[in-house]
């Protein structure tokens, strides 16, 4: 099932190339003949259009780098230079920009779609683990790029998140120097961080190309988290898959456009628009709105380097996560208990973030500290636990069967299918 | 077991292998040593080095003032303090501080525990040089607020008192000081 290319070509100057080549018959076998489960719905539609925004990132990124200047004193300068002279900077410059956030607003939801669905579960530990490091990149990714501009989010972004390091022992200022390439954040960083977030964008292609790769050995999860059995569980890529991301693709291109052309400084910072400024720290500072949640953790811990590892913490959980989570049951749809908990999680990540905005006083300390205990019980004592607790709801025989019954993803199994327990050895 | 020890069931060494361990080896070193390079760029380079030291002249700064001036990039408080902040740092006891070292590369005398005398500059009690970035994350403290009448970080809310010790939330470390000296009455060198 694993979508092996039956392709042959009838023309002889493609024969001839693919005989040498056979790129053709990968592409067809990997985005035409694949086979993919018949009731997939719309939350797996993200892959593709993360697909999209990484090129309308690195398309709009090559052009601004035609025109942008990083130096300390011309980089502020430039980045206006590209919104008021540029031919169409304006609208390069924005697209760029409010796509970085769609781009997490999609990998947020594609994640929390694979947690809901147990995508991560065996045999998919691999794919689910190359699909974390791509968000890891694509933090580095963003959190340099934020700092091109050169305004006072900018600066002291890379002055908080760099001296993360300096809570390492020992070692930690010496860090720090190396990575400032100085005694402060000034212009050797600045310089760097222009050549790596040029950089990180292809080696995230490159891991895309992993991770799809990995997808395409064990093939896709779907609704029911049962894995496909015959070829009637299965219709071809093309054009099913293709027709359904495409449409996908063009509403979440509305949604972008929107913020494009409408509000394209709603999900920025006011003060990146005031120039760089090593002596005077703004009142306020807060990382843009797709770190909050992690900004909320490192400040729930009362210890700079407790604040640091917690906030690197809830990121490697992630890497465990096929593990912690001990049911055999895949999907929420027939896990009870655990589709409770999961939205709880989502709406303590929500609040994470909304406490990530918060100042750090009061209240808000104290509900970050309950919100970050709890964002770790779930993943190291809630999930473990609940595999061994939870009764799991009866799984269909089948993809075909539950999609005749009119049940893709239902939560009601026919009268005759086995019921399997949720921890069958 | 005894069988197995005779020399020709036991696999000796051979020169071959003695070959490829010597390759192995010194693969590993020259590779070590073309990285090396790439690694160290990063440090500060000959140009930043130089920025080492600044002179200010701080005749025109009153009691109860302080400037910020910039070394090595970072900002470097300079306050004049009033006798009411002097006696407020020293009434503080010892044990409760955070950071029981001054952070004072200039003290000469070998005991660095944090008392006022041991942050302020040597026989020039009013005056206050420190480096004026947090230790927790690296903001720049605000002057004459927080819980303590000292500074305050905005960012993540560390508080400390007139000698710029560290008295609560998540900053480590008292305010550091830097290396300087007074060349004359009014004049600090920085660095």
């Amino acid at each position: 099932m694993s979508g092996h290319s039956t392709f042959e070509p009838k023309n002889p100057v493609l024969k001839w190339f693919e005989s040498r080549l056979p790129i053709i018959g990968l592409m067809h076998g990997s985005f035409v003949a694949y086979p993919t489960p018949r009731n997939l719905n719309y939350w797996w539609t993200f892959g593709g259009i993360l697909s999209m925004m990484l090129g309308v990132q690195i398309i709009t990124g090559i052009v601004l780098a035609m025109h942008y200047t990083p130096h300390v004193d011309l980089a502020f300068n430039s980045v206006e230079h590209i919104m008021r002279d540029v031919n169409w900077g304006w609208m390069i410059r924005y697209m760029h920009a409010n796509g970085a956030s769609m781009f997490f607003i999609a990998v947020y939801i594609h994640i929390f779609r694979g947690v809901y669905y147990g995508s991560y579960k065996e045999p998919r530990e691999v794919l689910w683990i190359l699909g974390v490091v791509i968000f890891l990149l694509m933090m580095a990714t963003a959190f340099m790029g934020y700092v091109l501009p050169w305004g006072q989010m900018s600066l002291w972004g890379a002055i908080v998140i760099t001296n993360l390091f300096s809570a390492i022992p020992f070692v930690g200022e010496a860090i720090t120097t190396w990575l400032w390439g100085g005694f402060a954040v000034d212009n050797p960083t600045l310089n760097r961080f222009f050549s790596l977030h040029y950089l990180l964008p292809f080696m995230i292609a490159g891991v895309v190309v992993l991770h799809v790769w990995a997808l395409h050995v064990v093939g896709q999860n779907n609704p029911t988290g049962v894995e496909v059995k015959s070829s009637s569980d299965t219709v071809p890529f093309t054009p099913h898959a293709t027709a359904k991301d495409s449409f996908a693709m063009v509403c979440f291109l509305i949604f972008f456009a929107w913020f494009l052309f409408y509000t394209p400084n709603y999900l920025g910072h006011a003060d990146n628009y005031i120039p760089a400024n090593p002596l005077q720290t703004p009142a306020h500072i807060v990382p843009e709105w797709y770190f909050l949640p992690f900004y909320a953790i490192l400040r729930a811990i009362p210890s700079k380097l407790g604040g640091v590892l917690a906030m690197f913490g809830a990121i490697v959980v992630l890497f465990f996560l096929p593990w912690l989570d001990t049911a055999k049951t895949r999907s929420a749809k027939y896990r009870p208990l655990y589709r409770q908990f999961f939205w709880v999680l989502v709406a303590v990540c929500l609040g994470l973030g909304y406490i990530g905005a918060m100042p750090p006083e009061g209240w808000y300390v104290i509900i970050g500290r309950i919100l970050t205990a709890y964002y770790f019980i779930h993943f190291l004592v809630i999930l473990p636990l609940l595999g061994f607790i939870e009764k799991p709801l009866p799984l269909p025989a089948s993809i075909t069967e539950a999609v005749l019954k009119g049940q893709a993803g239902g939560s009601l199994a026919p009268a005759g299918a086995p019921n399997i327990p949720g921890r069958g050895a | 077991m005894t069988e197995l020890a005779t020399p020709s069931l036991v696999e000796q060494p051979t020169r071959r292998d003695f070959l490829y361990i010597a390759t192995g080896a010194f693969a590993a070193v020259g590779g070590a040593a073309a990285v090396w390079p790439f690694i160290s760029q990063m440090n500060p380079d000959a140009s930043t080095l130089a920025l080492a030291s600044t002179d200010v002249d701080v005749s025109a700064i009153a009691e109860g003032q302080a400037i910020t001036i910039k070394w090595r990039g970072k900002p470097v408080f300079i306050r004049h303090r009033t006798a009411k902040e002097i006696e407020e740092a020293k009434a503080v006891p010892l044990a409760e501080l955070i950071d029981q070292s001054a952070r004072n590369p200039n003290i000469t005398t070998g005991d660095d525990t944090a008392t006022d005398a041991n942050r302020a500059a040597a026989g020039k009690e009013p005056w206050l040089i420190m480096i004026g970035t947090c230790t927790h994350l690296g903001c720049v403290p605000i002057g004459l607020a927080g819980d303590y009448n000292g500074w305050f970080c905005p960012c993540h809310g560390s508080h400390y008192d007139t000698a710029g010790r560290i008295r609560k939330g998540p900053a480590p470390e008292n305010l550091h000081i830097p290396p300087y000296e007074f060349t004359n009455d009014t004049t600090i060198r920085v660095g």
